[in-house]
């Protein structure tokens, strides 16, 4: 199989209401970023994925408000609804087709412009379940309780979560809400919905990023050093919470497992130097982190109070603050891969970690993480 | 190295104005079954899934999620596609790309829409700029009749040119038991119906239908070990150049014309109208089955009414168009370009059953809607280069 | 650079979807909803390959994709498996229930999956997985979810 690899990346400030602009404003800043980190015009971009969600846009075909500022003009160009993660496993596979060189992934959201609750409530099966009144919150909130019982995780340990990103987050401009706070000020913040705490659970966010991937063929042709995708794989889990064991994530485990091998790596736990994960909510980071076989069962929660997953700890995770310090559903996984590549190419800045030559993006889609998508990058081809 | 596709299966459901025997899961899991049972696989050899429909028909966040339990999804890699009217059309352009790439041998391609459980009016309204066009001019018709009106005005047609296309895909969709509107209907009967709005009668435009399409793409190592003859995708191309209304060249739609051009350019295609042999068009309204023929390059601009009177595109004649009745027969929106795909994939295969036109080598499907969009697919016979 | 709204006021549009939808329930959700109905029994489907009993039922088994065509009556008591409390009103929280709301992820005796809905009767603080609880129905039934009122703990 051929290789691709990120040429490019850019992202707006996450806020937490950006007022003053549209979806295309913030996707015309995010693109030109793009373009000028890697040394390029929108006349080198052959083809465009937008990632878009119609319900959190408040528009059928919400792709359409972006084309125009995508660039996507007399341009091949697609969509896909769902987190950005996903927009660049599409895109990628673009490119392997033998069909373009030089992808253009976008993915804009504006929390601030909805009702969170009202659109992950309608995420819930419409015959059997969304007349309870559950959301995205109570859902997760859910699966965090079932975690919690099996893992015997503490409600200090997903506050140390929080204290670790917000911490994180003072190191990245980028970030929405970067804080020095205590896991006293986690457990102390109002409860939202039984175990999690306000800051326990990300912000409602506006955002907007962009990513380029490249066919191998040109990938050396611009003016970054590529960052080659070596391994990638999604994986869906059953729809209703009672058909899964919703302490677990099994399909998240099924594609990591596929990304690891596609990638060559054999001991994730020694191979992998450090994570952009999806933590919209505490308790995600220490599960997904076990569920991808990245520590053991069970074990995250004392591992991060040791200091592991520190920015300079033994497996850096969120070093970008995560979503936890900004969370613009959507855009959210093409952040995650573009902090990744940033490390990578060492130009992190504050929040560079050490040795990152291979690191792991990972994005989700539905309810308590029914869908998952990692991504394994590198510094060597 | 890039794989080259085929689609090996096919399965559609009965499509009809209401569904109420099935809920979304289960008439996409029909349509599912059906292309399993085309193309004689079980749901374990699917590696992947590429879903697609319009959220606010249903009113259904993360459908690629919710979906699983119809589509086989569960423990298998899922993403969700979605452009508006040109989703079906959008979807089977990235199974070909996901087979392409190498990574899958088998996915299967949906598109499903349940059109009955919303106002399709007043959801399609929430697709325009919500500052600009949203409360000015909206909904799909007003769009529709200002194209035919200024096609009208540059060239000379009449609604009598339009109405005979309406007259050829009613019939056409006599012939396929899956079309939802199956009566033949006559030129006056057309021009008789209600004005809906000048110069589009009800008769010249689709319905909204239920119904759902799987298509299953295989890639170059097992498409002739699952089906003998497969149709080999050739080409795709896609153009969503506009995002306001205002921005079309009312009277030509330019997204075809660039698309296609794209599309010839790719596959060696010299003389479209010599060298296709059928066209799945997805034709919303009649004016459309003269205007976008002449920007595909099939006839010269101005030339369709005429090519279309003389019984070109009929059964038959020289390039039949929309043997299944097409989207004037038929319209599940989010399935719609994909059963465009599907029946032309069944036309190169030879399983058209009694629309089937003989000796298919190209054939051509197509998919259109958000603001004048087109996405468009190159079926053959043979394996290409 | 400048400010662009320098003296300019950002203008916000206020706006709604407003769709109403029919999802229509197909005839094994509507078989279900009449017999919760009419009976105040809970049925689930079983598919007979894999063993397995379906709540809330389903038409076609997602595991071997073979259609499920049994109907199980299932108990009304079962065992909670997860649940959490909202203390705040989130907006999707229908109007006739006060915060705080419990809901429960439950397990009937005789299924094998398990379904989302209310605890009530019951402080939240004293909810814990694994205790064990009975369906309440509602007096006026109209065949949706919510002719089961809510489970409460069996004493």
């Amino acid at each position: 199989m051929d290789r691709t690899a990120v040429i490019g990346v850019g992202m707006t400030k996450i806020e937490k209401n950006k007022v003053r602009e549209t979806f295309a404003d913030m996707m015309w800043e995010a693109v030109n970023k793009a373009l000028d980190d890697a040394g390029m015009t929108i006349d080198d971009i052959d083809n465009v994925v937008t990632t878009s969600s119609d319900f959190w846009d408040g528009r059928t075909i919400s792709c359409m408000a972006v084309g125009d500022a995508s660039g996507a003009a007399h341009k091949n160009v697609s969509c896909v609804e769902g987190d950005g993660a996903y927009g660049a496993f599409y895109g990628m596979t673009r490119s392997l087709s033998g069909s373009y060189k030089t992808t253009l992934v976008t993915g804009h959201s504006k929390g601030s412009q909805s009702v969170s609750s009202l659109i992950t409530n309608s995420a819930f099966d419409p015959i059997y379940e969304r007349g309870l009144g559950m959301d995205m919150i109570t859902a997760c909130a859910m699966q965090a309780s079932s975690y919690m019982h099996r893992t015997k995780a503490t409600p200090e340990q997903l506050a140390m979560v929080s204290v670790k990103n917000h911490g994180n987050a003072l190191k990245n401009p980028l970030a929405q809400l970067p804080m020095k706070i205590t896991v006293r000020d986690v457990l102390e913040s109002e409860m939202i919905a039984d175990p999690l705490h306000k800051l326990d659970c990300s912000p409602i966010s506006d955002g907007c990023a962009a990513v380029i991937i490249a066919h191998e063929s040109v990938a050396a042709k611009f003016k970054q050093k590529p960052v080659w995708i070596k391994g990638v794989s999604i994986c869906a889990d059953s729809f209703f919470f009672g058909d899964r064991d919703l302490s677990r994530a099994r399909s998240l485990t099924e594609a990591a497992r596929k990304a690891y091998a596609m990638a060559g790596i054999k001991d994730p736990k020694k191979e992998i130097d450090f994570v952009e994960l999806y933590d919209a909510f505490t308790y995600q980071e220490l599960m997904w982190l076990e569920e991808m076989g990245l520590v053991d069962d069970a074990m995250a929660g004392k591992l991060l109070e040791k200091g592991e997953f520190d920015m300079d700890g033994r497996l850096p995770v969120n070093a970008s603050g995560g979503l936890l310090s900004g969370h613009p559903v959507i855009a959210a996984g093409l952040y995650s891969m573009a902090a990744v590549v940033r490390q990578i190419r060492g130009d992190a800045g504050g929040f560079q970690v050490k040795n990152a030559k291979t690191g792991l993006v990972h994005g989700l889609n539905g309810l308590g993480g029914q869908s998952h998508c990692v991504f394994i990058l590198d510094k060597d081809k | 190295m890039s794989k080259r596709v085929a689609i090996v299966g096919t399965g559609q459901t009965f499509h009809k104005s209401h569904r109420p025997d099935v809920n979304g899961q289960e008439i996409i899991n029909e349509a599912v079954m059906r292309a399993l049972e085309d193309a004689d696989l079980k749901i374990k050899e699917i590696d992947a899934i590429v879903i697609g429909n319009m959220d606010h028909f249903e009113g259904i966040n993360y459908v690629d999620c919710w979906s699983v339990d119809g589509s086989g999804g569960m423990m298998k890699p899922i993403i969700k596609l979605t452009t508006g009217g040109t989703t079906g059309c959008t979807v089977a352009i990235g199974g070909y790309h996901l087979v392409g790439s190498g990574m899958f041998d088998r996915v299967m391609i949906i598109g499903w829409e349940k059109n009955s459980e919303s106002d399709t009016t007043g959801a399609i309204t929430t697709a325009f700029d919500p500052v600009w066009d949203r409360l000015v001019f909206a909904g799909a018709i007003s769009g529709l009749a200002a194209e035919a009106q200024a096609y009208m005005a540059r060239y000379g047609a009449t609604d009598r040119d339009g109405a005979r296309v309406s007259v050829r895909d009613r019939k056409h969709a006599t012939h396929n038991p899956h079309a939802h509107l199956r009566k033949e209907v006559s030129l006056e009967d057309v021009l008789a119906s209600p004005m809906l709005a000048d110069p589009i009668h009800l008769l010249d435009v689709c319905p909204r239908s239920d119904g759902a399409c799987a298509v299953i793409m295989a890639s170059e190592d097992v498409a002739e070990k699952i089906c003998p003859k497969p149709d080999w995708i050739w080409a795709t191309a896609t153009r969503h150049s506009y995002s306001y209304l205002g921005d079309a060249d009312y009277g030509r739609l330019t997204s075809m014309r660039e698309g296609s051009q794209e599309l010839w350019k790719k596959t060696g295609i010299k003389e479209p109208r010599k060298e296709l042999d059928v066209i799945e068009l997805y034709q919303p309204y009649s004016f459309g089955g003269l205007i976008w023929i002449e920007d595909m390059g099939i006839v010269g601009p101005g030339e369709a009414p005429q090519y279309i009177w003389d019984g070109n595109t009929d059964m038959g004649g020289e390039l039949p168009i929309n043997p299944s009745g097409g989207v004037i027969a038929t319209n599940p929106i989010g399935a719609t370009g994909l059963i465009r795909c599907a029946e032309a994939a069944m036309q190169v295969m030879g399983k058209a059953e009694g629309r089937q036109v003989p000796d298919v080598n190209f054939a051509f499907s197509s998919g259109f809607g958000g603001c004048w969009w087109t996405d468009m697919i190159l079926h053959g016979r043979k394996k290409p280069e | 650079m400048s400010d662009p709204f320098k003296g300019i006021e950002p203008m916000v549009y206020q706006s709604k979807i407003n769709v109403p939808y029919s999802w229509w329930a197909g005839d094994t959700a509507s078989k279900f909803y009449i017999t919760l109905r009419d009976e105040k029994i809970i049925l689930g489907t079983k598919c007979e390959t894999c063993n397995k009993v379906f709540l809330p039922p389903r038409k076609v088994c997602p595991s071997c994709f073979t259609e499920n065509r049994e109907w199980v009556t299932l108990a009304d008591e079962g065992t909670v498996l997860s649940f959490t409390v909202a203390r705040r009103r989130f907006a999707a929280i229908p109007n006739n229930k006060k915060v705080p709301v419990i809901w429960g992820l439950i397990k009937l005796d005789g299924a094998d999956t398990a379904m989302l809905h209310y605890l009530d009767e019951i402080k939240p603080e004293n909810v814990t997985i694994g205790m064990r609880v009975k369906a309440v129905f509602s007096e006026v039934r109209q065949g949706t979810i919510r002719d089961i009122s809510h489970f409460k703990p069996v004493q």
